[in-house]
């Protein structure tokens, strides 16, 4: 489960700006605060600058403008000793399918300077589940192994801070809860976690913090909860014995509307975070006390998935 | 600040290497197999038949034209497509993420592809030995200079992977620069025997001092000073060492 990061910023960006050679801006002066610890999600639909922004962070990218601090000290200055503190597990499958797993997680902790260690690749494979698949070739491991193998690689250097950019697309939904374990452990060994992800239920099941970015700019970051509190609403259907022409006076204090010709009584309110649930009880006491008889109840909370809907939409408009 | 991160070149070399292992029919007994035949048509067969050159036995003058000849293809090809691989797949995000410079990634695909040139070399010597009798005069300068060309031309080769787009290009240098360059450079002849102005117009080709540097390692006489020879060679490393460092420094095709 999420839980509440530490204030200490890992990573400071500011004012950053990346306008490619085609002249697409595709980052607009984005401001960004990564706390130590945590495990932030960047949410954004395609095109939104999710991956421009972490390669400018990671080194793919070359940034137009602005700064990006990284533990205290400027990339720009000191891109040598704090790349060596920064893992990226990309997008792609991108490595030589024909090495075997071992080999490959091994060059990537030799690429970052560091001697070899055995039993750290071990651990990191094991932790994986990819200890029993260490010689085989890449290319013979399923879609869902070979993302493993891309973890395991961005892992073998021991980062301090962790980019996964969609690192369960094309995921089935087993080995995606699996490698939400897998990513919540690091976050408890103290590595702090950046993902973006289409799928926002990971998000909510796994963010401290959530980023919406939207054309380059960065709309909102707040703590998960809180979003979830502020933007979040319970959804209500509540299905009538007896069809009304009209809401009644005593239901008036609720946020109540009538659908389906009468037949159905529709409240949408509350806080997102169970303040709904409470009033949705006292509807249905008042609903009692009325004599109005009502057949089903079907109650719901708003997804993230909704509150980013609606939140690009009405910036949309 | 760590100025060289020995580990990683060394990271890089080691898998370069292996890689090539990995393919040592396609990248090693192919070449020595074309050069063979070179040796067995022209060495044993034809210049059986024929004078000597420039006072050394035909089958012998054409050993190092043949030797630079595989030596520029396949350094141009591995250095080239070192680089490209990583940039074709996607992988070059691992190195360009990585905390290594110019100088670590040259050394370490740089550094493999001439190895595997030197590896071509000894083999292709070695196996020459058995058509064509032949002896190395300056047996120092010659290695010094098979590394010098191997190196500037896995250099060059780097570029070429940097600079392709496509496996068109990639192979599209080798095929109507190099191989024509090195035929035309005085690989089976000397270009004395040319009349003008052809003679003129072979002293604009670049590998005609490459040839003639490599001779004269080998057999002490060359149509040019080996001052002359060894210079436009470093020149033309200097120019490749240039060009690349200006890549990393503006990040040409590499970083978006």
């Amino acid at each position: 489960m999420p839980h509440q990061g530490k204030m200490e910023s890992i990573l400071e960006i500011r004012g950053l700006t990346k306008t490619y050679a085609g002249g697409f801006t595709a980052l607009h002066g984005v401001d960004l605060d990564i706390r130590k610890g945590e495990i932030f999600a960047l949410l954004g639909p395609n095109g939104a600058g999710k991956t421009t922004l972490i390669g400018a962070v990671c080194g793919l990218v070359r940034p137009s403008s602005g700064t990006i601090r990284v533990f205290g000290e400027d990339l720009g200055s000191h891109w040598r000793s704090l790349r060596a503190r920064i893992g990226l597990v990309p997008q792609e499958l991108a490595t030589d399918m024909f090495e075997t797993v071992m080999h490959t997680v091994n060059y990537s902790r030799g690429l970052f300077g560091l001697a070899p260690d055995a039993g750290k690749i071990e651990e990191i494979l094991k932790a994986l589940s990819l200890w029993d698949k260490r010689n085989e070739q890449i290319r013979a491991l399923s879609g869902g192994m070979k993302r493993r193998v891309l973890i395991a690689k961005a892992l073998a250097h021991e980062p301090q801070l962790l980019f996964l950019d969609e690192p369960t697309a094309g995921v089935d939904v087993e080995l995606r809860r699996d490698m939400w374990q897998q990513i919540a452990k690091l976050r408890d060994l103290g590595t702090t976690v950046i993902l973006t992800t289409h799928y926002i239920e990971e998000a909510e099941e796994m963010a401290d913090r959530v980023g919406i970015i939207q054309a380059g700019r960065i709309r909102m970051v707040e703590q998960t909860s809180v979003m979830m509190k502020q933007l979040g609403r319970t959804e209500a259907h509540i299905r009538l014995a007896q069809p009304l022409a009209d809401i009644p006076t005593m239901l008036d204090r609720f946020a109540v509307t009538l659908g389906d010709g009468g037949a159905e009584l529709c409240y949408r309110g509350g806080d997102g975070a169970g303040g709904g649930k409470a009033e949705v009880a006292e509807l249905t006491k008042t609903l009692v006390a009325a004599g109005i008889d009502y057949t089903s109840i079907d109650i719901r909370e708003s997804s993230l998935e909704e509150i980013f809907v609606n939140l690009l939409e009405g910036e949309a408009q | 600040m760590i100025a060289f991160n020995a580990r990683s070149a060394w990271t890089i070399y080691k898998r370069e290497v292996a890689r090539a292992l990995r393919t040592a029919m396609q990248s090693i007994l192919g070449p020595v197999l074309t050069t063979v035949l070179y040796f067995v048509v022209f060495g044993a067969a034809i210049g059986g038949r024929m004078e000597t050159m420039d006072g050394v036995n035909y089958g012998a003058f054409i050993v190092p034209g043949l030797l630079l000849l595989t030596l520029l293809s396949e350094s141009t090809s591995n250095g080239s497509f070192g680089i490209y691989m990583p940039r074709f797949t996607g992988a070059i995000y691992e190195l360009l993420s990585a905390p290594v410079g110019t100088a670590e990634t040259l050394v370490g695909f740089v550094g493999a592809a001439a190895t595997k040139s030197l590896i071509l070399a000894a083999i292709i010597l070695g196996t020459a030995t058995f058509f064509v009798d032949y002896t190395i005069l300056h047996p120092f300068y010659t290695l010094g200079f098979i590394l010098l060309v191997s190196a500037s031309f896995s250099l060059f080769g780097f570029i070429l992977g940097i600079w392709a787009d496509s496996f068109e290009k990639l192979g599209i240098v080798p095929v109507l620069f190099i191989v024509p360059l090195t035929f035309l450079g005085g690989t089976f002849y000397s270009i004395d025997v040319l009349p003008e102005p052809w003679r003129s117009v072979a002293m604009a080709n670049p590998v005609v001092y490459l040839v003639n540097g490599l001779r004269w390692c080998f057999y002490g006489s060359s149509d040019f000073p080996i001052a002359t020879s060894l210079g436009m060679t470093l020149a033309f490393l200097a120019i490749c060492v240039a060009f690349i460092a200006w890549i990393f420094k503006t990040g040409w095709r590499l970083r978006s």
